[in-house]
């Protein structure tokens, strides 16, 4: 398995969010695809999030929401990346979320790509290596 | 690179977590930041924490840096969790436990997946902590997957071992079978709360007084309990006392000699089992010689010698 890049993913409930069911699912899918993924656990703060994905050297930060918080925690953690050098770090998410607030998050840059109730983990998996590959090309 | 190697020695997170990602990721110029790295290696303590998954490692690594941030030192962690032999996929969790310490500008932690590994360790475990060291923390924990009896790895890299038990694991004989009973620097009965703690306790001392302690350290049992982390002062305290009695005897020293010596095989073998892969899969010979052994012609031995006597 030597030379062989892994891609790493952070899996994180950001805030005041107890419902991680979902990140779980997310996180296991992840695994069965081939990748590291790295749990968080519950409550995290942008500031804990963005220091783990930075310290864990991820691809890739996936943030659980379904607080209804989007629309501050997205833009949060993608400031605190940039501000932190990480310009590099993908960061997408899922969660139960209005589609305006996801158009609106795609179009400001905060999330690359928003999963809603119903995707197909496969898909998501799928969405990753796609967006690892194409960062790394 | 150079600049991710400057940026380690001037105690930069990212350029840190880069090269730890390099060097698990066996990347082309491993070599060369390892070897720029390894003159300012040395320094950290390394203290190892191995047990039963469940044991509560993790809880006990988290509780052991706060204690160790408040004597002012800084804390470098490495959690090993399993990869799937299937997927090589890995669910990293151990740092749940921690995220304490994740706004700490004095404790980094990074979580490894074995990658294939059997021995309770990543195989890029040791070069890791040497990364930690160089980026200047003074104490390297190293937590390793749940293990069983037998994945002894850790003694290889850990200046004190703490081998963590918990009350209701199996009778007074798993005390006393070889393997990882034997390598504890320090017991810990963890989740000393639950019914059995004592028992624990006494069963290990058992073990101990049949034990022989050619170095003059016989390991202290202590028990705690993470969720109110009673006990782990006492815990700390050991730690310390061994380390002094490692340094007082000389035993440091040569221990990590040993270890060192250890290491150097290791690599030289790594590097020639590499080598014959790659001169066997190019030869021809491997094909028939297989198909030979499969109809069997020859038995494997034969098949083997025939291929060291062509020449590798």
């Amino acid at each position: 398995m030597s030379g062989e890049k892994k891609i790493r993913v952070l899996v994180a409930k950001p805030g005041l969010d107890g419902h991680d069911r979902g990140a779980k699912v997310v996180a296991r899918a992840l695994r069965d695809a081939g990748m590291e993924v790295i749990y968080s656990g519950l409550h995290q703060t942008p500031e804990q999030i963005v220091e783990a994905a930075i310290q864990e050297d991820v691809d890739v930060v996936g943030l659980s929401v379904l607080s209804g918080a989007q629309l501050t925690i997205f833009p949060r953690v993608r400031n605190l990346l940039d501000e932190n050098n990480a310009q590099d770090i993908i960061l997408m998410g899922g969660g139960t979320m209005p589609a305006d607030d996801v158009q609106e998050l795609k179009r400001n840059g905060s999330a690359a790509e928003i999963f809603t109730p119903g995707t197909p983990v496969e898909k998501i998996g799928n969405w990753i290596k796609e967006a690892v590959a194409g960062r790394d090309a | 690179m150079e600049k991710y190697v400057q940026g380690i020695l001037a105690g930069d997170k990212r350029s840190t977590a880069k090269i730890i990602s390099l060097v698990e990721n066996d990347g082309p110029e491993k070599k060369r930041v390892l070897s720029q790295l390894y003159p300012h290696t040395g320094k950290a303590y390394i203290i190892g924490v191995t047990g039963s998954p469940g044991a509560g490692k993790s809880s006990l690594t988290d509780c052991l840096t706060k204690q160790i941030r408040k004597q002012g030192l800084t804390v470098g962690i490495i959690a090993v969790d399993p990869s799937s032999p299937f997927t090589g996929g890995a669910l990293l969790g151990d740092r749940i436990r921690m995220q304490d310490h994740a706004l700490d500008k004095g404790v980094f932690i990074r979580s490894m997946g074995t990658r294939g590994s059997l021995g309770g360790l990543a195989r890029a475990t040791k070069e890791v902590v040497r990364v930690l060291d160089a980026y200047g923390s003074d104490v390297v924990i190293v937590e390793t997957v749940g293990v069983g009896q037998s994945e002894l790895d850790i003694m290889d890299v850990a200046d004190t071992t703490l081998v963590v038990l918990t009350p209701g694991a199996g009778d007074h004989v798993q005390t006393i079978k070889a393997g990882i009973m034997e390598i504890a620097d320090i017991f810990v009965v963890n989740k000393a709360d639950l019914d059995g703690a004592d028992k624990v306790k006494t069963e290990v001392e058992g073990m101990l007084d049949l034990s022989c302690h050619g170095n003059g350290w016989r390991p202290p049992v202590l028990l705690t309990i993470t969720r109110t982390e009673q006990g782990i002062t006492d815990l700390i305290d050991a730690i310390n006392r061994h380390k002094a009695h490692l340094e007082s005897t000389g035993s440091f020293q040569q221990a990590r000699k040993e270890r060192l010596r250890t290491e150097v095989l290791e690599v030289v073998e790594h590097v020639l089992r590499a080598r014959i892969h790659k001169s066997v899969e190019a030869s021809q010979d491997i094909a028939r010689l297989v198909a030979k052994v499969e109809n069997r012609e020859v038995d494997p031995y034969v098949a083997a010698e025939e291929i060291i006597s062509v020449g590798i």
